[in-house]
């Protein structure tokens, strides 16, 4: 026996041959160490102990043990999203199992590859209202891609490289493998299948040859093009194909919240995020294009606005996705490519190249002077002579003080739209948010999952007072396994969000969106053996910005004390066109 | 408009839930639906009437071929198809109405599968208008008791829904 550096002693000697019978808790251990995964983030608990016991006795990968089970779907997701590989959480039955929901479907929502395992009762008390016992499948069924229940351990090995197989291909999402305890105890023959294949589950990679020809015409033929691209670029790893694509017809881009870092934010022919808080200058391109081509995105409600108002404008629509459900799902669209996302581009980069016909220069010429026009309103300007700290120069300053350079997660709120409004990400999977179910907590173990996987990484997490308490605990998981994280928090005092809307929409009427009794966040960071940092005043922010991303091998909490009446601006009201924005010198 | 879907899917513990879960979950209409296994014991087929514009019928295909366990799926009602299904109906069934019941049955090509000395049940198949038809024909107050299986639906000639 000898210890890690963690301190966890570590059985040598053991070894596993193929073909070897072994229990089901070690199988499972085994698939994971075969997958080739890296970290699992999880909780133990009686239904996951036979499991736990293997994994005390193995080295193969690095148990993470976080606070609650909800953050340890959150750093996996945040390690799948950093990496572009399939994240792994272990809980047990019952409680952790619903701990963990917020975080599938928070994975779901966003096409995040994810394993997550789950103990369950033996076999014989399922249904028996046992201790501890949930449907699990039944209730993570609508917010998984899919979900097992193994009751025979001689089809564990096979369930769990299916697990890995579906949550990582097509388009991509959590998959839960629902483990009794008894079956972690029965033995089998173990052996890792190399592949499997199914005879219900095939997912499509090449687009329809036709249809890439017909797009390559569109585009060219287009005299106000867009191109608006979204989170399945990230994840089908193409953001090197779409730059390629938007440099070469020098058409302007935007990418959707889940999309930024897929083009890069510095370069000119970006036009800013789109959508509720999108720039001007990317919703009236939208708004008044003739040829659109959208990429891995799916026209959401808080994107483009109404379905029956964005239909009124006439435009052509060509959409490029890998899941066909999501094509024709609000609006009709005139060029459906069905595909992955990459190999369409490349294609359709090769047809653009080789094309005789040109893009219309003068008709171009005419279509950027007029995006240009509406760039000059400056939608994003704000007091910036304000001597209380406004939220959004702080996120400026973040992005000078670590260049443009850093991993940044962040929760759910006004913080959330002002990082994706002024940290300017030019590289993709550095932008690590959750955007489909708005999940308030997703921040801090999502930063510990990112820091985990890119240990010499600067990593933040951009949150706000009310946020950051719903997963305030893993600054203890942060501790133990020395997560450097920079936690910038914009203490506005309220829900800002909630607190926006009711101003705008409510009268005026705050109910209950004000944080009272807040804790002392910097004496809570140093409680928990972090650095605490409380910032007031404008001129302070970029030094404290400075001196905390000095301590390289320190969490520090920043606590910036920021203007409780800022409002994120341009806004999109609910319902309406998204040409049709509230901005900020309006008002 | 109303679509009659035909689909094979794995027939694993789970697989109807997750059928019926999604038309819940997305809010989809769904008027019957009917599963049993195949010939091929490890494949169920499922026949399920909905009813709504193009567009939502469309996602319904699309997201039942998202479910992992569904293999195949056919949309009937795009070409011509034969459906059916079946009807046992206990009816009151003495003194004058027991004569006038039998010939119902009769006229509506139904058999009398369990007789009493005060009741009928009859066994009926058709498509589901003719069903409809014969509860219409008969004295509702007689009706004692109806069950339905819900549509089962095959494509004419060549058109086979197989792996």
């Amino acid at each position: 026996m000898t210890s890690d550096a963690l301190g966890i002693m570590i059985n040598d000697s053991f070894e596993w041959v193929a073909g070897m019978e072994l229990t089901g808790a070690e199988i499972t251990v085994r698939c994971l160490v075969d997958e080739g995964v890296e970290l699992v983030f999880g909780y133990p608990g009686g239904a996951v102990l036979n499991i736990y016991d293997e994994i005390f006795k193995q080295k193969g990968f690095k148990h993470i043990l976080v606070r609650h089970e909800q953050a340890a779907v959150h750093a996996a997701d945040g390690y799948a999203r950093s990496t572009g590989k399939v994240g792994v959480a272990l809980v047990t039955s019952g409680p952790g199992l619903t701990n963990a929901v917020t975080g599938i479907a928070t994975a779901y929502m966003d096409s995040i590859p994810l394993v997550v395992i789950s103990g369950q009762v033996p076999t014989g008390a399922i249904g028996m209202d046992a201790f501890q016992e949930v449907d699990s499948v039944g209730i993570t069924r609508p917010c998984v891609k899919h979900n097992f229940l193994v009751k025979d351990v001689r089809e564990l090995a096979t369930t769990i490289k299916k697990a890995f197989h579906i949550a990582s291909t097509g388009r991509p999402g959590p998959v839960l493998v629902d483990i009794p305890k008894d079956v972690t105890a029965h033995k089998t023959a173990y052996v890792y299948p190399e592949s499997v294949v199914m005879r219900s589950y095939n997912a499509v990679v090449k687009g329809h040859s036709g249809q890439i020809k017909k797009a390559a015409q569109m585009l060219l033929e287009a005299r106000r093009p867009m191109i608006y691209s979204g989170g399945g670029v990230v994840l089908g790893n193409a953001a090197k194909q779409l730059t390629e694509l938007v440099r070469l017809l020098g058409y302007p881009c935007t990418n959707t919240l889940m999309g930024l870092g897929a083009y890069p934010a510095t370069d000119p022919q970006f036009v800013g995020m789109l959508g509720m808080h999108g720039t001007y200058e990317a919703n009236m391109a939208m708004h008044n294009c003739d040829v659109l081509l959208a990429v891995g995105a799916r026209f959401d409600d808080r994107v483009i606005g109404m379905p029956a108002q964005f239909a009124r404008d006439s435009r052509r629509i060509i959409h490029i996705d890998i899941d066909p459900s999501t094509i024709a799902k609000r609006v009709k669209v005139d060029v459906p490519i069905v595909g992955d996302v990459g190999a369409v581009l490349d294609e359709l980069i090769k047809l653009v190249r080789a094309s005789r016909e040109r893009m219309d220069e003068p008709a171009l010429a005419e279509w950027w002077k007029q995006i240009n026009e509406w760039r000059a309103r400056d939608c994003l300007n704000y007091d910036r002579a304000s001597e209380i700290i406004k939220p959004q120069y702080v996120i400026e300053k973040l992005w000078e003080v670590t260049n443009g350079d850093a991993w940044v997660t962040t929760d759910v709120g006004q913080h959330q739209m002002w990082a994706a409004q002024f940290y300017k990400f030019d590289q993709p999977r550095r932008w690590i948010t959750s955007g489909g179910l708005g999940t308030m907590g997703f921040g801090l173990p999502a930063a510990m999952g990112v820091q985990l996987a890119h240990p010499e990484a600067t990593v933040a997490c951009i949150t706000g007072e009310s946020s950051i308490q719903m997963c305030i605990q893993e600054l203890s998981t942060c501790l133990q396994y020395r997560t450097p994280v920079k936690v910038i928090n914009l203490n506005n005092r309220y829900m800002g969000m909630v607190r926006q809307w009711q101003e705008f929409f409510y009268g005026n009427r705050y109910a209950e969106s004000y944080m009272d009794s807040l804790p002392d966040f910097v004496r809570l960071a140093e409680a928990y053996g972090h650095v605490g940092m409380r910032i007031e005043k404008p001129a302070d922010v970029e030094p404290a910005l400075r001196e905390a991303f000095a301590l390289k091998d320190r969490l520090v909490f920043m606590d910036f004390i920021t203007d409780q009446s800022e409002n994120v601006f341009p806004m999109v009201p609910n319902g309406a066109d998204i040409s049709e924005m509230i901005l900020a010198e309006e008002l | 408009m109303r679509h009659i879907i035909s689909l094979l899917m794995e027939n694993e513990a789970g697989a109807l839930s997750r059928v019926a879960g999604l038309f819940s979950a997305r809010g989809y209409n769904i008027e019957s639906l009917t599963v049993a296994p195949t010939e091929d014991i490890t494949l169920s087929r499922m026949t399920i009437v909905t009813r709504g514009s193009e567009e939502v019928i469309e996602q319904i295909v699309k997201q039942l071929n998202k479910l992992i366990d569904v293999v195949k799926i056919l949309d009937l009602s795009d070409g011509s198809h034969i459906e059916r299904e079946l009807m046992l109906v206990k009816v009151r069934a003495f003194g004058k109405d027991r004569e006038e019941m039998k010939r119902m049955a009769d006229i509506f090509r139904g058999r009398i599968i369990d007789v009493t000395e005060k009741t009928y049940t009859i066994e009926l198949t058709g498509p589901g208008t003719k069903l409809d038809a014969f509860i219409e024909a008969i004295d509702p107050v007689a009706i004692l008791e109806t069950v339905r299986t819900g549509a089962s639906g095959i494509g004419r000639g060549e058109r086979i829904l197989k792996i």
